[in-house]
């Protein structure tokens, strides 16, 4: 279970990044965040991964008391979470099998497990042939599946997806949906930020909306409205 | 924990591999750190002897009145040898102080012929003294001023030679002490620079370190990988300055030995290759080590 109470992140006294965020994510449910550049989206991700603190409220993810963990505590907490970036942030150096280890590795799994697990996982995004290439041999979609593939293999909770569309085409875009809606359908909570109101539109799942940092709208099977 | 560790060597041995040039121009720049740090050693080494052979020249010579016993003079000797300051002292007896003439003036027949008409030794005997260190001479020099010595000296060269002494042993210190300002300022010259190329390595690395950390990696597993390279850089660096120095040290070694006679420069390194490696390796890996540490240390925040 996540959740939000009473959240706020200020900057500054001119910039509010969230304003009194009360939000509760049930396990196995599929959430967009959706909201304008700016909204706030990627605040409340950072927030709910440690990247950054809240100047007021707490942050639950299951056991921990995310607002309270030290930066020795972080890894921890991360081990529990998959993310998925617009940017797909892979490592450069390793390749496809190595990326989607190296979330196994950090956990300390043993070298047994990760040789069965990776290429399994690698199957599943549809990558089984190009678990020897590097990041720069991939495609926008392979790079994001390969993502995919890396937040998913430990088994994390809550696969946070931070607009995981963003750099891709249509197509592509629509595949990479569809793998996170079967992710979901094996009963990971996932969190999916974006600002592509089809997307939204088609899935009839939670959709919650933020505005300059406000929750506007929070609805069972809801649509992307923009006021 | 086992796993963990070996997890590091591996990333640490994979990155420096795969990144290659930023590798190499890492190694490049701490080849040349540390062949200044090797610089440094031979310059040192070069100093050293240059003031051996300068403070083998001083020495103290007092000469005795004719009228002295040997037994008198061996007394003395004996005295100054229990002296802590004094190193050695050598006795010139009158016929030795003479052959020692005749050796010198052998070519010069005036002389042979002049020496050889003589009936009398002219020669004094003499005690050569020389001390542990150059600065102690005057206080041997204050020793042998002692009436109960001084009774048998016709004299001292120490007090005629003071002002020579005084500025040798003034300017030995100063070499000895600007050597170490030197070697200090330059080694810190070079672990900068070393720290700076690292740093500006990590620095690029810096979304690979975001991105591990996203993911879970403990700060220990993200900075080890990178200590790994800086030793790799550093063992790597170590092996090649010293491959380099070897023909340095050979072809430069003629010009040392015409400024000090009986140094051979490249017989310095061969003999002292072992802890000149040695140096190089802990001046290297270590300066690899902290560098990496301490680059990484900014970026592990959050």
């Amino acid at each position: 279970m996540i959740a939000f109470q009473n959240v706020y992140k200020i900057y500054n006294s001119h910039s509010t990044a969230l304003e009194d965020v009360n939000l509760r994510i049930n396990p196995g449910e599929f959430v967009s965040l959706v909201g304008r550049s700016g909204a706030g989206k990627s605040t409340l991700v950072k927030l709910l991964i440690g990247e950054e603190r809240p100047s007021r409220g707490r942050i639950f993810f299951g056991q921990y008391e995310v607002n309270k963990l030290g930066d020795n505590e972080l890894p921890g907490l991360r081990r529990h979470i998959g993310i998925v970036f617009q940017d797909f942030r892979l490592l450069p150096n390793k390749t496809a099998y190595e990326n989607v280890a190296f979330a196994l590795e950090v956990a300390g799994r043993p070298q047994r497990e990760i040789a069965e697990l990776v290429p399994q996982v690698l199957d599943m995004v549809g990558l089984s042939d190009k678990m020897g290439n590097f990041p720069h041999e991939l495609s926008g979609g392979e790079k994001q599946r390969v993502a995919i593939a890396r937040a998913m293999v430990h088994r994390p909770e809550v696969i946070i997806a931070d607009e995981p569309t963003g750099n891709l085409d249509p197509f592509h875009s629509w595949e990479i949906i569809n793998l996170l809606q079967k992710i979901n359908q094996l009963g990971t909570t996932l969190i999916l930020a974006t600002h592509e109101k089809d997307i939204v539109n088609s899935l009839d799942k939670r959709v919650v909306t933020l505005d300059r940092g406000r929750v506007m709208r929070d609805e069972e099977n809801g649509k992307y409205i923009l006021i | 924990m086992l796993t963990i560790i070996s997890r590091i060597f591996h990333y640490g041995f994979a990155n420096f591999w795969r990144n290659g040039w930023p590798s190499a121009a890492t190694v490049a720049i701490m080849v040349l750190a540390l062949s200044m740090f090797a610089g440094l050693i031979f310059f040192n080494a070069i100093t050293d002897q240059a003031i051996d052979s300068v403070q083998d020249k001083i020495d103290i010579s007092v000469y005795f009145k004719t009228n002295t016993s040997e037994d008198q003079i061996l007394n003395v000797k004996r005295s100054l040898e229990s002296l802590s300051e004094v190193k050695r002292v050598e006795y010139v007896s009158t016929d030795e102080a003479l052959a020692r003439f005749k050796e010198r003036h052998r070519e010069d027949e005036l002389i042979t012929q002049a020496v050889d008409e003589l009936t009398v030794n002219p020669f004094e005997a003499s005690l050569d003294i020389k001390a542990v260190h150059p600065n102690q001479y005057a206080s041997i020099a204050e020793y042998l001023a002692a009436p109960n010595l001084s009774q048998y000296f016709d004299k001292v060269t120490y007090f005629e030679n003071q002002v020579v002494i005084d500025r040798l042993v003034g300017m030995i210190n100063n070499v000895n002490r600007g050597g170490f300002i030197l070697t200090v300022i330059l080694a810190l010259v070079a672990g900068l620079v070393v720290f700076n190329t690292i740093g500006l390595a990590i620095y690029s690395s810096r979304e690979e370190i975001g991105i591990m950390r996203a993911v879970g990696a403990s700060n220990a597993l993200v900075r080890g990988p990178f200590m790994v390279e800086g030793v790799i850089a550093g063992v790597l660096a170590a092996i090649l300055s010293v491959i380099l120095a070897a023909p340095a040290a050979y072809f430069t070694s003629g010009y040392f030995e015409v400024l000090i006679p009986g140094f051979d420069l490249f017989e310095y390194f061969y003999t002292h290759l072992l802890s000149i490696f040695l140096y190089q390796l802990l001046f290297g890996v270590g300066i690899g080590m902290l560098s990496s540490f301490m680059a990484v240390r900014r970026y592990l925040r959050n």
